[in-house]
């Protein structure tokens, strides 16, 4: 019963149209729960969670940091996903997320290596050390820059999606085995003079608004997905009656 | 398409008869073979000239240069892995052929190998010489290549699948393939950096080892559905 219910929500996720509709009315939600969170956890860690003992106010900038690193690894996977139900069910909509997806994720990354750098000059000293997170972090950009430039060197759409689905996918198998090499690349060539991994356990005041943050970012990712995804629907499927019976409405 | 057709040759006999074809077409073409060696040579010689000809200071970095140099090489020879058969209509064959592709493109990335992952294997002692690699490296550099250089290939393929129908595939193939080619560099040049320090190896070699068995049993596969896409696009 259950599965009968999902598949009937699977294959209707398929059709544009109704993709269309039914986001449309998730929008205003996704947005609204992002904002209100986004808000709340900047002002709640700006301004009220207790400094660091030790970085003094600097540490603050973890409210923008941690959210959007740990949302560069999520779209990753995400666009891998949705990149395989593409290619196995060969729904429409699913490619057009996977395609949505790939420039939000690099956006993501890029903040997650900017917050770092920043907060890497006063912490560390230096704008950059080859320590192993920020290395692998540089190379899922990279990996966001593939599937990117992959996308579009093709002229057809269909075969841009499925060619950077097959990409996504070979690059989520290699995630973890860049994280892990990275990690221990580190440990063997120098000894690990600054770790991001042995987090001090955080006080709850401080934990709290991070929480917040973290959950606004994915509320956020999933709004701008939805609009990206709209937007490519209309554009892919302009000459459809659904999409002129739109425009000529409004 | 009937099974009395495929039949007609094993899949056995498709991939020997792909091999001998290719090695063929590579023995007509020797600048194939050719090439990236000399990439590799003179890639390598211009360490020494652009930051420092001391051999204390090339002994540290000798592995780390003859395996990024070997890397470029192999990307640089990728081209040649689909690129002709695409032009000539031979990949269209192989493809719409009643034997698994997979094995067609493993035949492939076979002879690929022979021709450029394995002479360049054993041009780099020579060149580890020039480098002023430490004596007890030796060894261990040649059986990193000889592991790593196969799963270039290998993850190379994947790449030079998905672009082959594309007109301008050279910066394309590069920022596709080197990340993945990451993992590789860092336990082959890891693992003769540690022979160099008198440490045990065999941690290395059984990474470098189980990327290649991974490698071998994923990347054809994913080669070959890609290889069904750029010849449909």
């Amino acid at each position: 019963m259950m599965f009968e219910t999902f598949r009937t929500w699977f294959h209707r996720m398929g059709s544009p149209k109704w993709f269309y509709d039914i986001t449309g009315r998730w929008i205003p939600w996704f947005g609204g729960i992002a904002a209100l969170c986004l808000l709340v956890g900047t002002v709640w860690g700006l301004f009220f969670a207790p400094q660091d003992y030790q970085q003094g106010n600097s540490f603050r900038i973890i409210y923008i940091h941690v959210p959007a690193a740990i949302l560069a690894q999520s779209i990753f996977f995400t666009m891998a996903i949705a990149g395989g139900i593409g290619l196995i069910w060969k729904m429409k909509v699913a490619d057009m997320v996977a395609k949505s997806c790939a420039p939000i994720g690099a956006t993501m990354t890029f903040i997650a290596l900017f917050t770092g750098a920043v907060w890497g000059k006063p912490t560390w000293g230096a704008w950059w050390v080859w320590d192993a997170r920020l290395t692998s972090m540089l190379i899922l950009l990279f990996l966001y820059f593939g599937v990117i430039a992959l996308q579009s060197a093709f002229d057809s759409k269909q075969s841009a999606a499925r060619a950077s689905a097959i990409l996504s996918l070979v690059g989520v198998v290699n995630i973890p085995i860049i994280k892990y090499s990275v990690e221990w690349w580190n440990t063997l060539h120098q000894p690990a003079t600054f770790t991001l991994t042995e987090k001090p356990a955080m006080p709850m005041e401080m934990w709290m608004p991070l929480l917040v943050m973290v959950i606004g970012f994915y509320c956020f990712f999933a709004t701008v997905l939805m609009m990206r995804t709209r937007n490519e629907i209309l554009e892919r499927e302009k000459r459809t009656q659904w999409v002129q019976g739109l425009l000529s409405s409004q | 398409m009937t099974d009395s057709s495929v039949g007609q040759i094993s899949t056995w006999r498709a991939f020997t008869g792909t091999l001998k074809r290719d090695l063929l077409l590579v023995f007509r073409r020797r600048s194939d073979i050719v090439n990236p060696l000399l990439f590799f040579s003179i890639a390598v010689t211009l360490f020494p000239l652009g930051i420092s000809p001391e051999p204390e200071f090339l002994s540290n970095i000798a592995a780390g240069v003859l395996w990024v140099c070997a890397l470029l090489a192999t990307l640089l020879s990728l081209d040649s892995l689909f690129q002709q058969d695409m032009a000539d209509g031979s990949l269209e064959q192989l493809v719409i052929s009643p034997h698994p592709l997979f094995i067609l493109v493993l035949s492939k990335v076979l002879v690929h190998w022979l021709v450029t992952g394995l002479p360049l294997t054993l041009l780099a002692p020579l060149l580890a010489v020039m480098m002023f690699l430490p004596d007890e490296g030796f060894g261990t550099l040649f059986i990193t290549l000889l592991l790593g250089t196969p799963t270039l290939s290998l993850i190379g393929a994947i790449g030079a699948a998905l672009t082959v129908g594309l007109r301008k595939t050279g910066v394309l193939l590069t920022l596709l393939i080197l990340p993945l080619y990451i993992p590789i560099l860092i336990f082959g040049t890891g693992a003769v950096m540690a022979t160099s320090n008198g440490m045990a190896v065999g941690g290395h070699l059984a990474i470098l080892g189980a990327m290649f068995l991974i490698a071998l049993v994923m990347a054809p596969l994913a080669a070959g559905a890609a290889l069904k896409i750029s010849l449909n696009g």
